[in-house]
């Protein structure tokens, strides 16, 4: 018998939930076969058999919040049987972690649930079986006024009406609320807006763009210009690239720049580290990768962590101009928009020019006024001349 | 070699022909030895039963002779037949003990009649009545063997004028007075069954409470419902000696603190001070076990120092009352029998079954105090229940103790009509965890003295409604 426990879920990450189970019990299984998904709050991740035989017992139902080193199930390890083992064959049960939803919850439980819009499910029993209590739900709380957590914004008491459907938030997505949240609640935050003209990098783009995928057989992107742009400026201005921890400022020597990929569940952003090291082939094929990889929900969480500065590109939805919200603890945030043909005057003159509004949400804890619009003009300079990143300029 | 049992029952009292049902319905090979003429121990025989079916007779002859029926119109002028009194009591008890004893043939529970004791490992030795003796194989052993009553040292029973409880039902007249040595569960009841029945009842204590151990609240008002049914006491007094004759006891007291000696006569005397566990003869030493000071046997999840040794009920700690051996007794064969038995020691309920009855499960107030728990209290009293105040019974109260921040009950302790069926409600509630405010927002039928529990339950956050 081989028990299959919940695998370490990686820096800062201490629980997942069960997304779905691909076996059931009494499943003929084989060694690395995919049996389990769990879903965390960053990435799915995926737990594999341990050896060949049969799916003994789910031990973590579906909709289980479990921590590392939670059982999950356990493999009986033999040829796969041609029907399950008899159920004398399992051992004294440890008590799994009964899914809190399986049980009705106390009456008091519920009254409290009902006037606080408290998610019952997502609240550990620790009655008979499993029950929540009226202890339970008023500690979960009192857990969540400490916390501004994305479930104390979620409706719950209002009945869904014809014409309406309710759907339990993923992970994913109660993650993003609360980080979103969070961000907005401990950062002094603002933004400050510039525009650049596109005309230099999409001349330099067109130009190269036929030798540049026949040499390095990735496509030359704007992405690529931008990161470059974006570690040119935050040289210039470090506090934009620092962040606060307590009362002291972290400033960071290295450029690790999150890129922020929209997925069929959510956003996500995985980490371009040491981009300053990269050329612009490297930094396109390592976007390309990530983006990809982000898509099929197979990142790993180490891809999600230690961003020093966040792009996001809000153009290529059409974008006109927004304000991103801080991706915490960093400290500035670029938002990249759509590219429109605008009139604009250049030297006395109406030209129509390739315009892409840029705004830098930043956090004015760390990053006074001059230094978040030095860092604009900055990324703007680059890219309207980016010879200037050539020369290091 | 003898049929080897996989269980062989050592008493068929509470604790041990519950072991036996359980073992025959999980399809061990199980066998209960009793050198008693009937099962069902202690309990169906001098204990529980007996003494509830006199509380009973007791009540209505108290209610039809006193101002009770009066109070309700009914005009009558009982005269009381002891002998029949006593003898629907035997055939109660009769019955019961012969249901019983169906239940050991229905599931297929062979009962030896004999004592029995371990003769080592695995071996138990049952000596019948005519002195011949048998060997028994078996897997596991359970002591179930029970208590028996506590003698008090220059008092001795001779069960004539100094009787013990099981003495005290069998009484062949109602004395003019009666001394009841005790002030526990026992000597309150048989005291009140010959108080009832025209006795003047003085009960002398050794601490300066009644029922020690329960919640103090509730101990005084007893004290005082008792004092006003007319029942003296003597608190913080000791006995230190006694002389019967013929027609009479003369016994020595004197206060606990120090001071003069005094002297009582009584027709007769209750020793009711208490139980010790009964291994006598039991053949512990075959076996390597000992008893501790107070002759009980340790035991860890009813297991004893030796293997295959079991154990449950009074002869081995906790409270000594029948539901926690029946309790342990499930616990003990689902154990033998490779299953998760379990007590819940916290949520074992007590109760007087006097009238009023007082009943109490969970902490005390005293023992929340001492823990350090900080807690709520709900209170209710049975003058403001519309059913108790109908029905002229109105005294007591209902006390719930609940965890202030949490809500959960963790103690509820009551005095008034019923109360001892009534408990039952809070015993489920507690063991489910639940809060007060479970309770309170249960629906609850009217007019019931129920409602008073749920009134109380109210009252532990602010809402009573009825009072």
């Amino acid at each position: 018998m081989a028990d299959m426990k919940t695998p370490a879920l990686g820096e800062s990450v201490s629980e997942a939930t069960v997304a779905r189970w691909i076996k059931k019990p009494g499943d003929a299984v084989k060694k690395d076969e995919i049996l389990v998904e769990l879903e965390t709050d960053k990435v799915s991740l995926e737990v594999a058999s341990p050896a060949d035989g049969v799916l003994e017992a789910i031990n973590a139902a579906e909709g289980a919040t479990v921590t590392p080193g939670t059982l999950l199930g356990s493999v009986t390890a033999g040829k796969a049987a041609a029907a399950a083992p008899p159920p004398a064959a399992v051992p004294a049960p440890t008590p799994a972690p009964a899914p809190a939803a399986s049980v009705p919850a106390a009456p008091s439980a519920a009254r409290v649930a009902a006037e606080s819009n408290l998610e019952l499910s997502a609240v550990a029993g620790s009655g008979k079986d499993g029950r929540v209590t009226k202890g339970d739900a008023l500690a979960a709380l009192e857990a969540r006024s400490t916390m501004p957590a994305a479930s104390a914004v979620a409706s719950a008491s209002r009945p869904t009406h014809e014409r309406e459907e309710r759907v339990k938030m993923t992970r994913l997505r109660q993650t993003i609320a609360r980080r979103l949240k969070e961000a907005q609640n401990s950062a002094a935050m603002l933004t400050t807006f510039n525009e650049v003209d596109m005309t230099a990098v999409m001349a330099l783009r067109n130009q190269y763009k036929d030798t540049f995928e026949k040499r390095h057989g990735v496509k030359l992107g704007f992405m690529s210009f931008f990161v470059k742009a974006v570690i040119a400026a935050l040289q210039a201005t470090p506090d934009v690239n620092a962040e606060i921890d307590g009362d002291t400022i972290v400033y960071k020597n290295h450029y690790d720049i999150g890129v922020a990929v929209g997925t069929e569940k959510g956003l996500v952003v995985p980490v371009v580290r040491d981009a300053d090291a990269m050329n612009l082939a490297q930094i396109e094929k390592t976007i390309g990768d990530l983006g990809k990889r982000a898509r099929a929900g197979q990142l790993g969480i180490d891809e999600l962590q230690g961003g020093t500065f966040t792009i996001t590109n809000g153009g290529i939805y059409g974008s006109l101009m927004s304000t991103p919200i801080l991706n915490a603890p960093q400290s500035g945030i670029l938002g990249m928009h759509a590219i429109k043909d605008r009139p604009i005057a250049i030297n006395g003159k109406i030209e129509i020019r390739p315009m892409m509004y840029l705004a830098l949400s930043y956090d004015h804890r760390v990053v006074d006024g001059a230094g978040a619009v030095t860092f604009l003009v900055k990324v703007k300079d680059a890219i309207e001349d980016p010879q200037r990143l050539l020369l290091d300029l | 070699m003898a049929d080897q049992y996989d269980v062989v029952i050592i008493g068929a009292g509470p604790g041990g022909y519950n072991a036996a049902i359980r073992a025959g319905q999980l399809g061990l090979k199980a066998a209960i030895i009793e050198g008693r003429e009937t099962l069902g121990g202690t309990c169906l025989n001098v204990g529980c039963m007996p003494s509830k079916a006199l509380l009973h007779a007791s009540e209505l002859f108290e209610a039809a002779s006193g101002a009770e029926f009066k109070t309700l119109g009914i005009d009558v002028a009982p005269k009381l037949n002891l002998v029949q009194m006593m003898a629907q009591k035997a055939e109660s008890v009769t019955a019961l003990t012969k249901g019983v004893e169906f239940l050991m043939k229905k599931n297929k529970v062979t009962w030896i009649k004999g004592w029995g004791r371990i003769a080592g490992p695995g071996k138990v030795i049952v000596k019948s009545a005519d002195g011949s003796e048998q060997t028994l194989e078996t897997k596991n052993i359970l002591i179930a063997t029970g208590s028996e009553p506590a003698s008090l040292p220059g008092v001795t029973v001779d069960n004539k004028r100094i009787v013990d409880s099981t003495g005290a039902l069998d009484l062949p007249e109602v004395p003019k007075s009666l001394v009841v040595i005790g002030a526990g569960v026992i000597g309150l009841e048989l005291g009140s069954v010959w108080r009832r029945l025209g006795a003047q009842v003085t009960v002398v204590e050794f601490l300066d409470r009644i029922v020690p151990g329960m919640d103090t609240e509730v101990a005084k008002a007893f004290e005082k419902v008792l004092t006003k049914q007319g029942m003296s006491f003597k608190l913080s007094t000791k006995v230190t000696g006694a002389k019967a004759d013929a027609k009479s006891v003369s016994l020595t007291v004197e206060p606990v603190a120090g001071g003069p000696a005094e002297t009582i006569n009584a027709d007769y005397v209750l020793v009711a001070i208490g139980r010790r566990p009964y291994t006598t003869g039991l053949g512990l030493e075959t076996v390597g076990i000992e008893t501790d000071k107070r002759g009980m046997i340790a035991q860890d999840h009813h297991k004893t120092a030796a293997p295959g040794v079991w154990v449950v009920g009074d002869v081995t700690s906790g409270p000594m009352l029948a539901h926690k051996a029946e309790d342990e007794a499930v616990a003990v064969i689902e154990l033998i029998a490779g299953k998760a038995g379990h007590v819940n020691y916290g949520l074992i309920p007590g109760v007087i079954y006097t009238a009023p009855e007082v009943a109490t499960v969970g902490k005390t107030e005293e023992e929340l105090k001492a823990g350090g728990i900080a807690y709520k209290v709900g209170k209710f009293p049975f003058l403001a229940n519309s059913r108790a105040k109908i029905n002229h019974q109105t005294d007591g109260f209902v006390k719930v103790l609940a965890d202030a921040k949490t809500d959960e009950i963790l103690g509820v302790h009551m005095i008034g009509p019923n109360v001892g069926d009534m408990i039952a409600e809070y015993c489920v509630a507690m063991e489910f965890k639940a809060a007060s405010e479970d309770v309170a927002r249960t629906c609850h039928p009217h007019p019931t003295r129920s409602e008073a529990l749920r009134q109380a339950a109210m009252s532990v956050e602010g809402w009573t409604m009825q009072a």
